[in-house]
């Protein structure tokens, strides 16, 4: 019945995912092979979205809570370095591609 | 300052927009931008918009943003494109690492007020977090070549059960949240045990659905994160990079003709499958009879493989190509999707070493211009060309479409040594009568043959 009830809040949030699966499937069917590293590596960087969620972390902690801070403080590098790495990275292949 | 929330709208239709450019080739470089210009203005937001309990703590955002950058773009400055598969590996695991650390800081902060779906949520972001970051770090470890395959017959075993094990382990926790105080961590542990044990004892051949499942994984643990978090940004941003990576996942696995399942199981290459006695036959060759076969040829398709990317040979081959072209001979380029170690992987080096795209062939092109073809050039491919797909059904690849490239003339295997291909399958292709092999550096090996056909005229 709990289950049910966090089903219910968030029907919106479930709606939402259930289109975004279909829309993302619908974005990436047809891309053709040449581009299938890019898209990844690209898609990657996208995937550091998670990064939003240690910095609401580390707001929400006490300024002397150094556990939560320093642990947030890592989560927060080390998404950086996956969004900041993974577009860097898929501008420099893109280039390549470009250059003819 | 409500309106600061209205803008993450505008970052999720810019990470939209540009996601649907990069998968376009002339608008893939503009849609990196944009996704990127996205991210940006997402984390901006993050950053100032007003929360419940904000305690400000802006220096740690920053110096830990700063940070990441600096290494994130050194790294990506740095890499060779023969090295991008570990690298995104690498950085796909960073990912996964942060929604763990998240994850399990949230977990601690439960009292008696939340629902069961709502920690059930967390520690699912917990475990494809935890999982996504070991298994990410497997397969960077194996791509650069630090790691061996582990294959034995249990894993599969004892996999299923590790999962098992986990999912009931999450379970009772969400039932009993204060019971035992350590069993968050013991979940931590168990998932990140689970993503090493789940990579380790796949094949090298298949890296490319691996890398782009855990991919989808990491996508699929920050959506997690977004509900946890109530965040859509963080939610439509990982599904679309969840569903995405999927799909990937998907070409890739049918590119080979497996099921995923067949994949994750493992069988492939864990197969002892030889024809040991067709071994002797193999005919060697030397730079100088395959420099004068190509001088003469019409047509020479070369075969890259991953063995091109360790010997860093793909500038070499475009040399050879131009060498040829000016003496009016076509050189075409046969790229299996799934060869190399990622999606997409032999791209990548051929634009690197400016190959027109017009000159790179897909399997089905491929295989209808190799009747034409005189000498196929092998260049560190092994299983994408493996005619045991084809007609032997108890090999483990039988049924994985090839660039069948018996239909050619001839073909020159470079090769370093004669040992099986990355999945440990024999491959009679090399016993054939068609083929010759040339054993060596495949680099130091084209160059050779280069400077040979110069001489001619």
């Amino acid at each position: 019945m709990e289950l049910f009830n966090f089903l219910k809040d968030h029907i919106l949030f479930i709606n939402l995912l259930i289109i975004t699966v279909f829309l993302g499937f619908e974005i990436i069917a047809k891309v053709p092979s040449i581009l299938h590293t890019p898209l990844m590596s690209g898609s990657n960087a996208i995937s550091g979205i998670v990064i939003i969620g240690a910095i609401i972390l580390v707001r929400q902690s006490e300024p002397t809570d150094y556990v939560a801070l320093s642990s947030g403080f890592v989560g927060i590098v080390l998404a950086t370095i996956n969004v900041v790495g993974g577009h860097a990275v898929t501008d420099r292949m893109l280039e390549m591609f470009k250059k003819k | 300052m409500i309106y600061l929330e209205l803008f993450y709208i505008v970052s999720t239709v810019l990470l939209l927009l540009g996601l649907r450019m990069l998968s376009s080739p002339s608008t893939a470089r503009k849609g990196n931008i944009i996704a990127a210009v996205g991210m940006g203005l997402a984390v901006l937001i993050s950053i100032l918009d007003p929360i419940k309990n904000d305690h400000g703590n802006l220096l740690w955002i920053l110096g830990a943003i700063c940070l990441g950058s600096l290494i994130g773009l050194l790294y990506a400055k740095k890499v060779k494109m023969t090295d991008i598969p570990g690298l995104v590996s690498l950085f796909n695991g960073f990912g996964g690492a942060c929604a763990v650390f998240i994850a399990i800081h949230e977990v601690y902060k439960f009292d008696a007020t939340q629902s069961l779906g709502f920690m059930g949520t967390t520690y699912l972001a917990l475990f494809v977090g935890g999982v996504a970051f070991t298994g990410s770090l497997i397969a960077y470890g194996k791509l650069a070549g630090k790691v061996r395959d582990w294959r034995n017959g249990i894993s599969s075993y004892f996999n299923l059960f590790w999962l098992v094990g986990c999912i009931s382990l999450i379970l009772f926790q969400i039932y009993n949240p204060s019971l035992y105080p350590f069993l968050p961590l013991v979940i931590l542990a168990a998932s990140l045990i689970y993503g090493l044990s789940f990579v380790w004892p796949i094949g090298g051949a298949d890296m490319p659905v691996v890398i782009a499942l855990l991919n989808a994984l990491t996508g699929i643990a920050a959506a997690l994160a977004g509900i946890v978090y109530d965040n859509m940004v963080m939610l439509l941003g990982g599904i679309l990079v969840g569903s995405s990576g999927i799909i990937l996942t998907m070409i890739m696995c049918r590119a080979m003709n497996r099921s995923l399942l067949n994949v994750i199981i493992g069988g492939f290459g864990s197969a002892v499958h030889s024809i040991a006695g067709e071994r002797r036959n193999i005919e060697k060759t030397s730079i100088s009879d395959v420099s004068i076969n190509m001088r003469y040829a019409n047509n020479v398709m070369i075969i890259p493989g991953y063995g091109m990317a360790v010997a860093q040979a793909q500038k070499a081959c475009k040399e050879l190509d131009n060498t040829l072209s000016n003496k009016g001979i076509h050189v075409n380029y046969a790229v299996h999707p799934v060869a190399g170690r990622m999606p997409g992987h032999m791209n990548v080096l051929l634009a690197e070493a400016d190959v027109p795209y017009s000159k790179i062939k897909d399997m089905e092109e491929a295989n209808a211009m190799f009747s034409d073809t005189d000498i196929c050039l092998i260049v560190g491919a092994n299983d994408v060309v493996n005619p045991s797909a084809l007609d032997d059904p108890g090999s483990p690849i039988f049924g994985m479409p090839i660039l069948e490239v018996l239909k050619s003339k001839n073909i020159v295997v470079l090769k370093r040594s004669m040992s099986t291909g990355y999945s440990g399958i024999e491959n009679p292709l090399f016993s054939n009568k068609k083929t010759k092999m040339l054993f060596g550096d495949a680099k130091e090996s084209i160059e050779s043959i280069n400077k040979e056909i110069k001489t001619m005229d």
